[in-house]
């Protein structure tokens, strides 16, 4: 996408990485990177994924995305154990730019902290966060 | 991480046509250059199936001239000078005494006695110096500081020519050659040279003619690309870039440039030269591609010895790609390497340059 979006329905950590908690499903996290995110970096051309079942320490790095150019570590946003990877990037890793909040999405965790994401910002934040 | 952050950089004369085409603005080199556009792969293959044109005004300029302007160079440059002709142009890299390579260099004869070379951006402060300091031996030799009189554009993809020539009032010089052009209203120094391993040209212009030049090329289709997409070119075809595959700690054999060192010319560093030719280098730099996943990334070791210098993901061939100093004898094609890539072991397979050819 084209045009700079921060949906109002995610969490969002400074290193630039979005969660997405199901209100009906609350110990689960979808996480990826921002519009922001992808846009600094380019064109993806690689991710490589961490492994189901293993385990991410919030604000710490647990994978990586790579353009042409340069590659970048991907902070965990929250704490948890990885349920699921998408393996279409695999086939397709420029989704991370194409929607990266959709189809762009990079994991799913089980989350091993419920007080964690209070302390996540919300897309008026993270927004303001950026204009500083 | 706004381009308005960056502090005191040099901007070309062709900052505002970057800015309106919504480039990516880096540091370069202290230069405020344009890294890509809309996106490196369609910059990629523009230049490679019809014409890119790239802003490398950045790229410095030193003008010798007098009745010893050419002693000088061939005390300096690698290459035999005396092999080349009025209208021509020559690759050498610039030694010092024990073999290292300070830079690596086009060189232009534009005159009997008037030479232009072409620096990188990074070493023409320290190149000029070299030649300054070398030129008074020469007292009928003339050293110039030439960087503010030119804006440099390179033009390349299988159409530039037809697309250059189509405003030029004369028939454009062939490769390695230089020759001086009117284009629309602007004199130009067109030259048969590039670093993309396409067709094409460069154009050295007066700055103010710059922007001009830029629109009217663009406007008959070609596209604007960046620098990285100058990298990744450059690296699928294996041209070397100072500062990576080329440093002061490596001579030009172990980087392959043995073709344009001539020792018998006597140049600084010729001796170093000769006896590292005569006693075969440890190293070599070899060029390779990734089988499977994984992206080789400048500074990666190489497991057994060794270290990669330039790598990427070729736009081209799908797969990962890069230049490495090797052991010489795994320098050779068809030997598999691993590299170790952030701790994950890659396993890689040694080719003859370049990675890339025209129909592969």
């Amino acid at each position: 996408m084209a045009q700079a979006s921060y949906p109002e329905d995610l969490l969002y950590h400074p290193e630039h990485d979005w969660a997405r908690i199901d209100p009906a499903d609350p110990e689960h996290a979808v996480l990826g990177i921002t519009w922001y995110a992808q846009d600094a970096l380019g064109e993806v051309v690689f991710f490589d994924p961490p492994s189901v079942g293993s385990t991410l320490q919030k604000d710490a790095p647990y994978a990586e995305v790579e353009s042409v150019k340069a590659v970048s570590d991907v902070v965990a946003p929250l704490s948890g154990e990885i349920v699921e990877v998408n393996t279409a990037l695999a086939e397709n890793p420029g989704q991370i730019n194409e929607d990266p909040y959709g189809e762009g999405w990079l994991v799913k965790v089980r989350l091993s902290d419920p007080g964690e994401p209070a302390v996540l910002m919300d897309a008026a934040s993270y927004r303001g966060s950026l204009a500083g | 991480m706004s381009a308005s952050s960056l502090p005191a950089l040099r901007r070309t004369p062709l900052f505002d046509q970057h800015v309106l085409a919504g480039a990516k603005l880096v540091d370069f080199a202290g230069w405020e250059m344009p890294v890509q556009y809309r996106g490196v792969r369609e910059e990629h293959v523009a230049v490679r199936t019809s014409c890119g044109i790239f802003d490398v005004s950045h790229m410095g300029q030193i003008e010798t001239s007098g009745p010893q302007a050419g002693q000088l160079l061939q005390r300096l440059l690698s290459n035999d000078l005396d092999a080349l002709a009025v209208g021509g142009a020559q690759y050498s890299v610039l030694c010092r005494e024990d073999g290292g390579v300070l830079d690596d260099l086009f060189t232009y004869r534009l005159d009997a006695d008037r030479y232009l070379t072409v620096t990188n951006a990074a070493n023409h402060e320290r190149d000029l110096e070299w030649f300054a300091a070398h030129a008074r031996e020469f007292p009928g030799a003339r050293v110039e500081d030439a960087i503010d009189e030119w804006a440099m554009l390179a033009v390349q993809g299988p159409l530039a020519r037809e697309i250059v020539q189509a405003i030029s009032d004369a028939p454009l010089p062939p490769r390695m050659a230089v020759g001086t052009r009117r284009l629309g209203g602007a004199e130009v120094l067109v030259c048969g040279t590039g670093y993309t391993g396409e067709d094409g040209v460069e154009l050295l212009a007066r700055p103010e003619d710059a922007p001009g030049l830029w629109e009217e090329i663009r406007r008959r289709g070609a596209l604007p690309a960046g620098l990285a997409a100058r990298d990744t070119l450059r690296l699928e075809v294996c041209y070397p870039l100072y500062g990576n595959d080329l440093s002061v700690e490596r001579g030009p054999i172990e980087a392959g440039l043995g073709w344009c060192a001539k020792e018998a010319t006597g140049f600084i560093g010729a001796e170093a030269v000769a006896a590292i030719r005569a006693a075969r280098p440890r190293e070599r730099l070899a060029a390779f591609v990734i089988e499977g996943p994984g992206i080789p990334r400048q500074g990666n070791p190489v497991v057994g010895g060794g270290e990669v210098t330039s790598g990427t993901l070729s736009p081209c061939l799908g797969v990962g790609i890069g230049m490495a100093y090797v052991p010489a004898e795994r320098a050779v094609a068809g030997t598999r390497i691993e590299i170790d890539v952030r701790g994950k072991m890659r396993p890689a397979v040694v080719k003859d340059k370049p990675l890339y050819r025209k129909g592969s």
